[in-house]
């Protein structure tokens, strides 16, 4: 088991689109035959893939009427006051703006604490760390929803219930092992004469850190900041649990789950606060693909 | 004296120590305390958060191995897991051999399709889907009554018999695209030169397959499995939303046992109880994992034989 952090540790973090640059094509005669029949053959896969989401968008620019029964996805008239509906009457706003605090906070937390964690173990040396690592590995064969009942009463007990700092500091509390060995891995390869040199300059331990070491992280903080945003975005258990007594405090996850229990036969309201949720999860992923898919290859990798 | 310069290095290492208790205090707050007293609560009769706790011993492990609902759970867990593990992975290793092909213009396209599901909201999805399925008016029995392939709508989630197939179905879906990145990962390991190698002896693509791809990615497969094993656990938000558990508990995993338990308005909350239901899969699933990792070592040990041999 122990195998695990240090090859993670030791694994620089390489790119999947520079591995494929590097490597020659495999085939020099290329096969346009061959690769007209596969496309053919994956578009109807990849529509099956994706017609989920045209649906609901398509359904929440419809009248109810309209959309039962229909496979068609051009509306006959838009009605935006689907959208309309969702915000204001379903509350979908203020779950929305909850959502957008709660996320921006917790990935803010996250990832600048397990950057100094990362940069601990990436480079620096002292006891008992090894018992820190083998500590935090072992949390990787931990599910989260086994752990939910004394969960739910420390943030009770802490005081922390009746506001969105219970969710906040519930959603940066896991362990986080993979971003802090994603740190660990990147610190570590950065050469050691940065360091020799802040210390030359009278830099200490802060500044090293914050002046020279972090700046040079930015790969690293682009997939940490993507990989828990898109944790912490569609959370649900944590945020469910938590607001069970306190709806103002919903996130969309829950908003949207407690609209369906609450207005069965609204499917385009429905829709529509779907697509309000997950729009700007969509939009970030289709902007930064590559460093989505990074911030996923790199689990794997290790 | 031992003592003494152990204390020297903890304090000169003070900076390191600092910079790791924000993560620290976090990750003992709401990961290791959790952990500790799940097994803790594990031992009481306890019904809320105000009400009394009385210490009860085992009482709670054994009435939940006298528990059909829970074995009930246990039991429909790990069929949905191996369902949907294979599935997961069989479907994703295949798209990821086609989309491997550097001469493939559309590949990041597709990818990027393929994808997509993974980055979306689990519990919406499982609403939006459950509309999709829906059989007096969702899209799906309207496309395939429309195509005359069948008689009769499907009820996808009101069949007691097969909701939870149709979830699997949507869990697949959901999650395939985080395998099929995983394979993309292994399959690039694989050096060139041995591809080409193949290709100048005359090898056809599938023998290439079977002779160097198969034998080179196998100590990934291992990963990617304990991966997808322990994320197939993970159904809470999927199968809520989609289902609650029913109908007729039919779709009821053991993390939406433990959640109605603790937490569903309509019943008594059983906190200690759901915490022993809780503490035993996780042991359960604890096992599992661990015997699996023992698989990736020896997987890897084999596969640095194999390396070794080569030039």
């Amino acid at each position: 088991m122990t195998s695990i952090p240090q090859t993670a540790i030791a694994e620089p973090v390489t790119s999947l689109a520079d591995e494929a640059a590097r490597r020659p094509p495999v085939r020099r005669r290329r096969s346009y035959r061959r690769e007209l029949v596969v496309t053919v053959i994956l578009l109807p896969v990849c529509l099956l893939w994706i017609y989920p989401f045209l649906w609901m968008v398509s359904a929440s620019l419809k009248t109810d009427t309209e959309i039962f029964g229909s496979v068609s996805l051009i509306p006959e008239e838009i009605q935006w006051e689907n959208y309309a509906r969702a915000w204001y009457e379903a509350n979908i706003g203020p779950y929305f703006w909850n959502t957008v605090i709660v996320t921006v906070a917790s990935v803010a937390i996250v990832t600048l604490t397990t950057a100094m964690m990362g940069y601990v173990l990436g480079r620096q040396r002292f006891p008992g760390k090894r018992l820190v690592i083998v500590a935090f590995v072992a949390t990787l064969f931990l599910p989260e929803g086994y752990t939910i009942i004394p969960f739910f009463e420390l943030v009770n007990r802490l005081g922390l219930s009746g506001s969105l700092w219970g969710i906040i500091l519930a959603e940066s509390g896991g362990a986080h092992v993979i971003m802090i060995f994603l740190f660990a891995g990147y610190f570590r390869q950065l050469p050691n004469e940065l360091e020799e040199a802040a210390r030359i300059d009278g830099a200490g331990f802060v500044r090293t850190f914050w002046q020279v070491m972090l700046p040079l992280a930015k790969p690293a903080i682009a997939t940490a900041i993507i990989l828990s945003l898109m944790r912490v975005w569609n959370s649900f258990l944590i945020p469910l649990v938590l607001t069970l007594a306190r709806p103002e405090l919903r996130t969309l996850a829950v908003g949207v789950y407690s609209f369906q229990g609450e207005n069965m036969t609204d499917w385009s309201g429905m829709a529509a606060a779907s697509t309000i949720s997950l729009l700007p999860i969509v939009a970030i992923f289709l902007a930064l693909q590559r460093y989505f898919v990074e911030g996923v290859a790199g689990a794997v990798r290790g | 004296m031992v003592a003494e310069t152990l204390w020297r290095r903890v304090w000169e290492a003070r900076w390191s120590y600092v910079f790791m208790a924000p993560t620290l205090v976090l990750a003992i707050l709401f990961t290791f305390y959790p952990l500790v007293a799940s097994w803790y609560i594990s031992f009481l009769d306890w019904s809320g958060l105000d009400s009394d706790r009385e210490f009860v011993g085992f009482a709670n492990y054994v009435e939940a191995v006298s528990d059909p609902y829970f074995w009930n759970a246990f039991g429909r867990t790990f069929a949905f897991a191996a369902v949907t593990v294979p599935g997961t992975i069989g479907i994703s290793l295949v798209i990821a051999l086609v989309l491997n092909d550097q001469a493939l213009r559309m590949r990041v396209v597709f990818r990027t399709v393929f994808f997509l599901p993974v980055v979306t909201t689990t519990a919406i999805v499982g609403i939006v889907m459950s509309l999709v399925l829906n059989p007096f008016d969702g899209p799906v029995n309207a496309a395939l009554l429309y195509l005359g392939l069948i008689d009769r709508p499907i009820d996808f989630l009101g069949d007691p018999n097969l909701a939870l197939w149709s979830v699997a179905g949507v869990y697949v879906w959901k999650w395939m695209g985080i395998s099929m990145i995983y394979w993309l990962v292994a399959l690039q390991t694989v050096p060139s030169q041995l591809y080409e190698a193949a290709q100048v002896d005359g090898a056809g693509r599938w023998r290439i397959h079977r002779h160097i791809t198969v034998p080179l990615v196998m100590p990934f497969a291992v990963v990617i499995c304990l991966i997808g094993f322990v994320g197939a656990l993970q159904t809470f938000p999927l199968v809520q939303a989609m289902t609650g558990g029913g109908p007729a508990f039919s779709t009821e995993l053991v993390e939406v046992y433990i959640f109605r338990l603790a937490f569903a308005a309509e019943y008594q909350p059983r906190l200690g109880y759901a915490s022993a239901v809780a503490v035993f899969f996780g042991l359960a699933v604890l096992v599992l994992t661990l015997a699996q990792a023992w698989g990736v070592r020896r997987a890897a040990t084999s596969q640095r034989e194999l390396r070794g041999g080569r030039p």
